[in-house]
């Protein structure tokens, strides 16, 4: 297929469809064949997230799902799965958690960064960095396609790892699919010979959008299109849907 | 030492902008501008003439002779029960309505709970002809029939907000959602002094015309500015703001915050934030909310609508932390009692938010000579069904 050599990331809320079926889908991810995963920590009050996130976030914490479950749960993670994992989440269940023991036990686990949607790149440099490169973490943003082009030189000279591209205005899981205006912002930023990768995320639901999205950045993420299939066909088709998109 | 937001938008630990990216350029661009945007003389030339031929401003203070005696102490109401719409709502959503008019927007989001600030900036988006959107929990929605019909028959939409517990927190994520999908064309008007900055600080700016007007009106009665305290109930705690506002940082008036206890602080339905809340961050400003110890927002419980909010404004949670403020919480049924009393001792029916504050007479002991002025935030008409339902009326 079209996308060869493109990074396919997955997104996933931890505790859902079942309360312990994260392990089982990161390792049935790996499996096939998916680059690096992100783990959803869920959350009551997902601002950025469209309607699939969230129910699946709401139905996570209905079953019970916590931080320290989580942690506890990804414990052994690094004896079977060896591809990047990220955890992704909104910051007041880490403020909570305490930011340095969050990022203690992200290190211990062998989590290779976070990406918090809701902790701004000036607060991140001037009060959290520290603590997140002593554990050696990395903290992916956000760009969108709104964002100007200073405030993209910022991010990422402050970001190691990628930049987390999203595609279009919107929240996630909206689907409308990629015109004029996405391929012009693709373009923009892969002229802007930024020192980090940028990944695509936000809109991506299938092989067309993947190709799409990858033509100039380094891989894309799928999240609500991927729940989407969870809620449809159940924990053990995680291959069925990696294969329709590469 | 001063108790208003920095330029960063943080009382002391609390406010800030914890947004996601893609509100960025919307919260940036408002930041950027609306300090400049307030003091222009055609601003502000626009601002006042609306306040005071439309909304019916200067509200009066009003010397509540009988309630004085029967507490022992000088109590002046600020009657902004007697803008129109009914509440104080409408000074903040004017002030807003101006404003995206001068940033050239021309869609106007909002979320509402009891349905008063959706009212109100339904009302101005009719005033001004702009196309307006509210966002309301479903579960808002059945039980707030009026103000639907009020905010539909002022050519607003009104959008249910599904997720969540379908309330007032779930449609303030649902108008962000719909902030971040429109970051062009449309203005988010927030109805409390809560939300990413320049939000408190704006709408603190354009409730601040309450404590204002007190100043002068004050010193025409009692001789001097300054009352000894000055009272208001707390949900979001806009009225509160605006009544605060021009005395804040004045040590010799006293600041005191009613929040709503609901069945009892500790009853686990409850809305006092003060005493049941910890640090965190809710709808992209860090402050005082209620919260599971893993850091899921939970669900507050009041009998008022209006006072049914897991958070606080920043300002608010600086006040309490800071020992600036004094906050006292009333149940449901002490705010009841003292929403009656005012009725038959003042001939006024309070909105059942403004009831919380009267209660607190029976609760702490002011001087003969203490001069206190309590905020009557909104009238009692909306809350008319409670009042039957609880009272047997």
């Amino acid at each position: 297929m079209a996308s060869k050599g493109k990074l396919l990331s997955i997104y996933f809320t931890a505790g859902y469809p079942d309360l312990n079926d994260t392990l089982k889908i990161i390792q049935d991810l790996e499996k096939n064949g998916v680059d690096m995963i992100e783990i959803g920590l869920p959350f009551s009050d997902p601002l950025a997230d469209g309607p699939t996130i969230q129910q699946s976030s709401t139905a996570a914490l209905k079953n019970g799902m916590t931080t320290e479950i989580l942690f506890n749960q990804l414990r052994d993670i690094r004896k079977s799965v060896s591809i990047p994992l990220l955890i992704m989440g909104y910051f007041n269940p880490m403020l909570q958690y305490g930011v340095e023991a969050f990022c203690k036990k992200c290190r211990e686990i062998g989590i290779d960064g976070l990406i918090i949607p809701d902790l701004p790149v000036d607060v991140y440099h001037e009060e959290y960095r520290d603590i997140f490169e002593k554990y050696g973490l990395i903290n992916v943003f956000l760009i969108t396609p709104q964002t100007s082009e200073e405030r993209i030189r910022f991010i990422d000279k402050v970001s190691k790892g990628f930049i987390y591209m999203v595609s279009s205005a919107s929240v996630t899981g909206s689907g409308k699919g990629f015109g004029n205006v996405q391929t012009d912002y693709f373009k923009r930023i892969s002229t802007m010979q930024l020192s980090n990768p940028q990944i695509v995320g936000f809109g991506i639901k299938d092989s067309e959008t993947f190709a799409q999205a990858t033509k100039t950045a380094k891989g894309a993420i799928i999240g609500s299109a991927f729940i989407k299939h969870l809620t449809e066909n159940g924990v053990n088709s995680v291959s069925d849907f990696i294969h329709t998109i590469r | 030492m001063t108790y208003h937001a920095n330029n960063k938008g943080y009382y002391g630990e609390f406010g800030g902008a914890y947004i996601p990216e893609m509100l960025y350029p919307n919260c940036e661009e408002l930041r950027q501008n609306y300090i400049r945007i307030m003091e222009e003389p055609s601003f502000k030339e626009e601002f006042d003439q609306l306040l005071k031929d439309y909304v019916g401003r200067p509200t009066p203070l009003y010397f509540a002779k009988r309630l004085s005696e029967k507490y022992g102490t000088k109590i002046y109401l600020k009657r902004e029960d007697l803008c129109h719409t009914g509440a104080h709502k409408v000074n903040n959503t004017i002030g807003q309505i101006l404003m995206a008019q001068r940033l050239g927007k021309n869609r106007i989001i909002a979320e509402t709970g009891a349905g008063q600030h959706g009212v109100a900036t339904a009302t101005v988006c009719a005033l001004m002809g702009i196309e307006c959107i509210v966002y309301m929990g479903e579960i808002d929605i059945a039980r707030q029939a009026p103000n639907v019909a009020r905010m539909k028959m002022l050519g607003a939409e009104v959008r249910p907000a599904l997720s969540g517990s379908r309330t007032l927190k779930d449609a303030t994520n649902e108008a962000i959602r719909d902030w971040i999908n429109n970051p062009v064309d449309t203005h988010y008007i927030i109805g409390s002094v809560v939300g990413p900055h320049p939000y408190p600080d704006m709408v603190a700016r354009f409730q601040s015309v309450i404590s204002e007007e007190i100043k002068w009106q004050l010193k025409e009665k009692e001789g001097r500015e300054h009352p000894d305290y000055v009272v208001a109930c707390v949900g979001g705690g806009s009225n509160a703001a605006g009544t605060y506002y021009h005395y804040l940082d004045n040590p010799d008036v006293g600041i005191i915050a009613v929040e709503a206890a609901g069945k009892g602080v500790n009853s686990g339905e409850s809305a006092a934030t003060s005493a049941l809340g910890k640090v965190g961050i809710i709808h992209g400003s860090k402050t005082l909310l209620m919260q599971t110890s893993d850091g899921q927002i939970t669900e507050p419980y009041s009998i008022s609508a209006g006072l049914d909010y897991p958070g606080v404004g920043p300002m608010h949670a600086h006040l309490f932390k800071s020992g600036r403020g004094e906050f006292i919480s009333i149940t449901d049924d002490e705010a009841m009692t003292a929403g009656l009393e005012m009725a038959q001792l003042e001939g006024i029916i309070p909105a059942i938010e403004t009831s919380h504050a009267f209660a607190i007479f029976d609760h702490r002991k002011f001087k003969q000579d203490d001069v206190v002025v309590v905020n009557l935030s909104g009238r009692g008409d909306k809350d008319l069904d409670t009042y039957i339902d609880y009272f047997k009326l």
